[in-house]
This record gives C-alpha cells, structure tokens and sequence, in this order.
C-alpha cells in the first residue's frame, strides 16, 4: 500500500463533548483551528513554539501544547479546552478558586493554567503538596501573579473536592 | 508564526514511512512527539515540503521488556508513558530519572525517547543515558534495517546516523547491570529548560565492594553528547572514596571541552561539570550501597 502525502484533508474529532467535523489544510495548528475555524478563543496563544503554555489544551484527557500539534494529526482525538470546564455559564470550582485567590490579574496564562491544573487534579489524589505542585506547574508561564495564587488556588479546590467527596480519597 | 504549506501523511507501517521517504528524499521530515520539530517548523527554521506523521504506526509505541533484562523502546514511546511504566522503573532508573528532567508534563506527553534521540541536541538528556547504558538504535532504511551501537550515533549537533531516507525504529537498552548505582543530574537555569550541564553516571562494584566499572557520558558540553573513556581502569580494583571521585572529576575538567555561549561560559560549564561529576558518583555509590571513604 503506498501512502500520499496531502495539502489538505477532513478531520473528525471530539471537542468538549461535541463532535466537529472539518476540512483543514495539513499545516494547520490546532490551537489555529480550535480559535480560528471553531472560535472557541479560550485557547491563547503566546509564544507559539511551546514554551508558556497559554495554549496548554487536554489531548484524550492528557496535557499538551495545542500550538505544537497539527490538527490533522488530531482526527479521531478527544480535545478538551478551557470552554469545557464550566457548563451553562457556571464556572467549574477550580475556576472558581482562581476568582477567589486572585489568580489571575492580564487572564492572558490562564487558560493555559487552567487545563495543566485540571490534570493535575485528575492524577493527584487529595492535596498536592506545594512542591509538587509547582513542578507540575512549571510549565506555564505565568507574569502577573508571581505564581503564588496560582498554587493556592489550585490547592484550594483540591482541598474542596476533599470536602465534598470524602469518600474517594485514599 | 506558522507553518509554510506542506503536505502531510499518517502511514501506518514502518514499510509506508520508508516508501515515502524514498519518494521525497531530503524533501521530507519525520515527525513523532513534535516538541522539537514543531516549534522549528512554527519558526520555519525547517521548511519541509512533505511531513510525515509517525504516530499512527502501532509497531513503534511498543515497549519491548525482554526476559533477558533489555528492552527495546519503540520510537514513539512517549517520555511521559516510560516515566510512569513500572517495569522501566525497575530496569532502567537511570533513564527514567533523567527523563524527568526533560522540560515538563505537557511536553512529555507527547515527547519520545526515539525523537529525543534522532534529534540529538547536544544538551538533551536521554542521548547522554544511551552512551552510558550502551544502547542500540535499530535503524529501517531503503536498503532494509541495521544497527547502530550508541558510542557510533551522535555524529554532530543535530546530526546522527540516520539518513534522511532512514527511519529509527527503536532504541534498544541492555540491562542495567545487577547492584548497579546510578545517577542523572543536570544544572538548568530553570526547571525544565534544557541542562548547562548534565552527568549521567553508573558504576558498578564486585561482592566484595570493588568498584568494577564506573561510565560517564556529560550532555551541554560539546557538538554532541560525550561519554568520559578509559574510567573502568582508573576505578576497577578500588574502593569508592572522596579522593577517587575527586580524581574522575578532574579527568572530567580535563577532558571536556565546553563552549561558551549565551547560557554559560566554557569555564563555568568545565567547573560544574566537575561538581556534578562528583555529585552524582557520590549517588551513585550509595544507591549501589557502597560507603565512600573519606
């Protein structure tokens, strides 16, 4: 079987739960079409060669840069954004903890900021421990805060979901 | 910025990928994790007219553990998924502990040990690992596979032993030798920025607490990862102690020759390659449950 190289192609994936289906051309970043061809702007893009991490998106349910991926690449994924944290305009608790805790002064890392914590989340029973934390962290750059309501913040809701599903930690 | 236009495919066989390359010759890039090559496409550093995409091909996510205590990592293994496996772990801690140091979570899920090394940044950690551990790189080409030993790869900054009509399939490690110490340490301006200096060490001691070998391969020193010769005759028959550490990492400074650029002084990498030298054979000993005299 011989393989052809295309300018240009038709991809299917699954964004935030909703099905979306297009024909992008191959060179096309993901982060691009997510704000471009799907406006769904939440995404930032700064640097766009993979350090600050404003462009952090969850491919099936893992971190990665969405300005380092090509959305050919990504048919058949499942993508996660910041658009898909909160539901009906009511913000997910770890959102909240980041309005509470002042982590965010420009918003421009945020979303970025947002996605690499929900993982962290998701892969760290109970409270992570500061450190730990702030390695888990150390990929997103961040020029307003300092960093430290970022970590209090994600350590806040950590310590809520603790409250409110005791059962599940262990 | 972005791409330049280019075309793209997803083969699913190694057999594809190699016909491809053999169709586009210099023309064409292979990409695996991208946290290389797509900031230098981003950039366009590199202008590929074609890419292509290996990571539909199944054959090359495949971790391999041997019964005999190698095991063959498939080229687009993530760094990520070996950080967590616990057969890895196990075998090979010594590339596991310096895979964590590789830039960060969302890089390392989608980068590979495989990218990593075909790249071959000379201040990349996993390359310094594969000269230590003696690996293989396993190597498809027009003409069909072969093998390349990790101490013939590295051939110059960002240039190895593989052709631009080649693909590298794997990257094969033999056991970590039974009661071996281990180390990887690195000085990096932060956590996650590639290392100034990296040392990766091994040293492995007989039952009666002789040192038997010791290897060390340095990365941030040179065009490419480099590996300290002739250090099994200076420790074999000794005792680890503070004044033979002392010694390695003279032969160390001496035997490197780092450049200057805008990161760090030659001088200054000479200097903290010493102390890491020393830092990590000291690791190193204890994790083998060796005492160093003083």
């Amino acid at each position: 079987m011989t393989v052809t190289p295309v300018d240009a192609r038709p991809v299917r994936m699954l964004v935030n739960g909703d099905e979306v289906e297009a024909q992008v051309e191959s060179r096309r970043l993901l982060a691009d079409f997510l704000r471009e061809d799907l406006e769904l702007c939440g995404t930032h893009l700064g640097c766009e060669h993979g350090v600050c991490g404003a462009c952090t998106i969850l491919l099936d349910g893992e971190p990665a840069r969405s300005c380092l991926l090509l959305a050919v690449q990504c048919d058949g994924a499942e993508i996660q954004t910041v658009e898909g944290l909160g539901r009906d305009g009511v913000l997910a608790p770890l959102q909240e903890a980041f309005r509470e805790h002042h982590a965010l002064q420009c918003g421009f890392c945020t979303p970025g900021f947002l996605m690499t914590a929900s993982y962290v989340l998701s892969t760290t029973p109970g409270v992570p421990e500061e450190r730990e934390l702030r390695e888990a962290l150390a990929g997103n750059l961040c020029r307003c805060t300092g960093y430290h309501n970022i970590v209090d913040a994600v350590q806040d809701a950590a310590r809520r979901r603790q409250q409110t599903s005791p059962q599940k930690e262990g | 910025m972005k791409p330049a236009p280019l075309a793209y495919c997803d083969p699913t066989t190694v057999d594809e990928a190699v016909a491809v390359l053999a169709d586009a010759g210099d023309e064409a890039k292979l990409l695996a994790g991208g946290q290389s090559l797509m900031p230098l496409l981003n950039l366009r550093i590199v202008r590929p007219s074609v890419l292509v995409d290996l990571n539909r091909i199944e054959q090359l996510s495949e971790i391999d553990a041997r019964e005999t205590g190698g095991i063959r990592i498939g080229a687009t293994v993530r760094q990520r998924t070996l950080e967590l496996d616990a057969t890895m772990r196990e075998r090979l801690p010594l590339l596991v502990e310096a895979v964590r140091l590789v830039a960060h979570v969302p890089i390392r899920t989608r980068g590979t040990v495989g990218g990593s090394v075909a790249h071959a940044d000379p201040a990349a950690e996993i390359p310094a690992v594969t000269l230590v551990l003696g690996a293989t790189m396993h190597v498809l080409g027009p003409t069909g596979p072969r093998t390349i030993p990790a101490t013939e790869f590295y051939l110059g900054p960002f240039t190895t032993g593989v052709d631009p009509s080649d693909l590298l399939v794997a990257v094969e490690f033999p056991p970590q030798p039974p009661g071996a110490g281990w180390a990887f340490l690195e000085i990096a301006r932060l956590h996650g920025a590639f290392a100034l200096v990296g040392v990766a060490a091994l040293i492995h001691a007989g039952a009666d607490g002789t040192l038997e070998d010791a290897r060390l391969a340095l990365c941030g020193v040179g065009g490419t990862p480099v590996e300290i010769e002739g250090l099994d005759e200076l420790v074999r028959g000794q005792r680890p102690s503070a004044s033979l550490i002392e010694h390695v990492a003279r032969r160390v400074r001496e035997t490197i020759e780092p450049f200057t650029d805008t990161q760090a002084g030659a001088g200054y990498r000479r200097e903290v390659a010493g102390v890491l030298t020393a830092r990590a054979l000291h690791l190193a000993a204890s994790r083998a449950g060796l005492e160093v005299a003083a």
